[in-house]
């Protein structure tokens, strides 16, 4: 590969200072991820996969190591330009969905786009692209507490794209779902994938795992296996007839 | 983010909370309705007094007599008969900025007319009475000068004598008796209202001078000609005070009173009686602006400490809006603007309440309303003054808030 992958990370540490005790979160983790890959990032819970999200998505500074995004060094940005990284290059997806439940599917989708800048209008097309996009035509005008699990996820996914960042990252996004509603939302990342669409899913679930091209695992602080795969197709999996679990 | 999201993005916030938002509204609005209603009253009240002091002559000086010392026990003042027609004369015709100098008598009476009978108080005037009063005759016509100077039987009426006495029917023409003195009835006068101590200045009949005082107010003054007042008016453009140093080297002297002697008389004037009232409506005015004021600080306090419940309570949202691409000034600005609209509104419904009791008060004391412009835009620019600057510590604590943990708050 002759250009800059996308993410570039180089001894990442991540350190915090809870009264005595230092925590050693991340402990010099060096690795890259192309553009366009659908990466899902495993490990159990204080294996410090939390900490690399926060740290990939802009949410956090590094305490030691270089991350590069798109080449530019992101641990010399302040609080104001991180935000407008996020806002730009970042599309998050939570396990809990974090819409604003007093708005309507739309105005969550236009959220990124206002503070972007941009105008109304564009917002508006922009955001119902975005919701047609992941199957929501017909729910723009509904609240959170209107819609489904599956379709709030939706709707939060439509969010995370509708500023068309470099990377989607999705901590634990079927977590609070049913398996069959979790399977549709993988076939959406995979199908956003096919389209370009860097992936990145935070889970600890072999299952989801099972569905992106690499594997990356955590365990203490480090990287302890990274492997490609042949993903599992999730379209093809909702088209067979249900298996007995 | 544009002010225009960031504004509409805080009405929703404030609607969904919206018996929350109104209680924190309560302390602005309870202030700012103090502040309009307060000025609308006082200027309305001040207006009054204006015009009361109007009604009564703004340029009248009321010469009474003063104390004298009887057997060794001073009198209080108006009891000596030291004033006379003379006096009044003498001022009017010596001193060139007075333009009437009216001598009265007057007297608690029993007016008789038919089979009615009404107790008032009669006053004997002369032509100059109607100049420094400022005070017409609605119907009819008022005394001549011969009538004036020889003591005729005329009589004219105020309008809540003419309304005891005769109830819708015209007095003129018409005769009263009044110490079993006949009067005929020559005039109405025009209704001047309630006076600014709270009498009823047209429940009184006007007779001649003389005849009022030899005939019905009591013999004792007939004697020496005396008066129980004389009402001087000053011309327009005339300055008042020297006008009185005037007036009292003129009594002075014509009273034959020495050098090192006080006077036999005393001066009144409407300015002095018009500065003490402003004086203890000013103090009113303190009193109420101190209420305001402790209102809007509490208010303040009140919006503080919702805005401080709301970061809390919405922690999580704000990291989502920070993962989102919120800048910490955007985040700032959200609460910033919530709390000064939370205190505009307020300050509008309290301008609403506040021209609401003016205009109940001024319907029911009977003035003009008066209602400031100056102080109403006041009002709303320092009610979001109010906002601001109680938000800003909230929003400040908001903005500071890092989003890895704002977003794993609960």
């Amino acid at each position: 590969m002759s250009a800059s992958p996308l993410i570039e990370v180089r001894d990442l540490e991540r350190i915090y200072q809870m009264g005595e005790e230092r925590v050693v979160a991340l402990a010099g983790v060096s690795t890259e991820i192309a553009e366009g890959s659908f990466v899902a990032v495993m490990g159990p819970s204080g294996s410090g996969k939390s900490t690399f999200m926060n740290l990939i998505g802009c949410l956090d500074k590094p305490s030691a190591g270089s991350y590069r995004l798109k080449g530019q060094e992101v641990g010399v940005l302040g609080a104001t330009e991180l935000a407008r990284t996020r806002n730009r290059e970042i599309g998050f997806v939570f396990q809990q969905f974090n819409l604003l439940q007093r708005v309507d599917a739309l105005g969550n989708v236009e959220l990124p786009m206002i503070y972007a800048g941009i105008p109304v209008k564009e917002r508006r097309a922009r955001a119902r692209a975005a919701l047609e996009r992941v199957g929501l035509a017909d729910r723009m005008g509904h609240l959170p507490l209107q819609l489904s699990g599956g379709q709030q996820q939706r709707v939060a996914i439509a969010r995370a794209l509708v500023n068309q960042p470099a990377c989607l990252l999705a901590d634990e996004p079927t977590g609070a779902l049913d398996s069959r509603t979790s399977l549709d939302i993988m076939a959406l990342f995979q199908a956003l994938n096919r389209e370009g669409v860097t992936v990145i899913v935070v889970t600890h679930e072999a299952e989801v795992a099972a569905f992106a091209s690499r594997v990356i695992r955590f365990r203490d602080g480090r990287i302890v296996s990274d492997v490609q795969q042949v993903p599992r197709d999730a379209a093809a999996a909702l088209a067979e007839p249900a298996e007995a679990a | 983010m544009r002010l225009v999201d960031a504004l509409l993005s805080s009405l929703g916030a404030i609607r969904a909370h919206a018996l929350r938002s109104i209680l924190t509204m309560l302390g602005i609005v309870i202030g700012v309705a103090a502040v309009i209603a307060m000025v609308a009253v006082g200027n309305g009240a001040r207006e009054r007094v204006n015009a009361q002091i109007q009604a009564l002559g703004a340029n009248l000086i009321i010469v009474i007599p003063g104390t004298v010392t009887q057997g060794g026990a001073r009198l209080g003042t108006g009891n000596a008969a030291t004033l006379t027609d003379a006096d009044a004369a003498a001022l009017r015709a010596e001193i060139p900025a007075v333009q009437a100098s009216a001598p009265i008598v007057r007297g608690g009476v029993q007016v008789i007319s038919g089979g009615s009978n009404w107790a008032t108080s009669a006053v004997g005037v002369d032509q100059d009475y109607f100049v420094a009063r400022d005070w017409l005759v609605e119907r009819g016509r008022d005394f001549s000068e011969e009538e004036s100077r020889r003591g005729g039987q005329v009589a004219l009426l105020g309008q809540t004598v003419v309304r005891e006495l005769f109830g819708g029917n015209d007095p003129i023409g018409a005769q009263v008796r009044v110490r079993n003195v006949p009067f005929d009835v020559i005039g109405v006068m025009t209704a001047k209202g309630q006076s600014m101590f709270g009498a009823d200045q047209d429940d009184v009949i006007l007779l001649p001078l003389q005849t009022a005082r030899q005939r019905v107010v009591g013999t004792s003054r007939a004697k020496n000609r005396s008066v129980n007042q004389i009402m001087v008016k000053i011309r327009e453009g005339e300055d008042l005070a020297a006008a009185e140093e005037e007036m009292k080297r003129l009594l002075r002297q014509r009273h034959r009173i020495q050098d090192g002697r006080d006077d036999d008389f005393s001066l009144r004037n409407m300015a002095e009686i018009q500065a003490t009232r402003e004086q203890s409506a000013r103090t009113m005015a303190m009193l109420l602006l101190s209420v305001a004021g402790v209102s809007l600080v509490v208010g303040g306090i009140g919006i503080m400490n919702i805005m401080l419940v709301s970061v809390t309570e919405r922690t999580k949202e704000i990291g989502l809006r920070m993962a989102v691409g919120a800048r910490p000034l955007d985040v700032m600005g959200q609460f910033l603007i919530e709390a000064t609209t939370i205190a505009l509104i307020g300050g509008l419904i309290g301008i609403a309440i506040g021209i609401g009791i003016a205009i109940i008060t001024a319907i029911q004391a009977g003035w003009p309303l008066l209602i400031d412009p100056i102080v109403v835009v006041t009002a709303f620019v320092f009610s979001g003054l109010v906002g601001i600057v109680s938000g800003f510590y909230p929003a400040f604590r908001a903005a500071r808030l890092d989003p890895v943990e704002a977003l794993r708050a609960a």
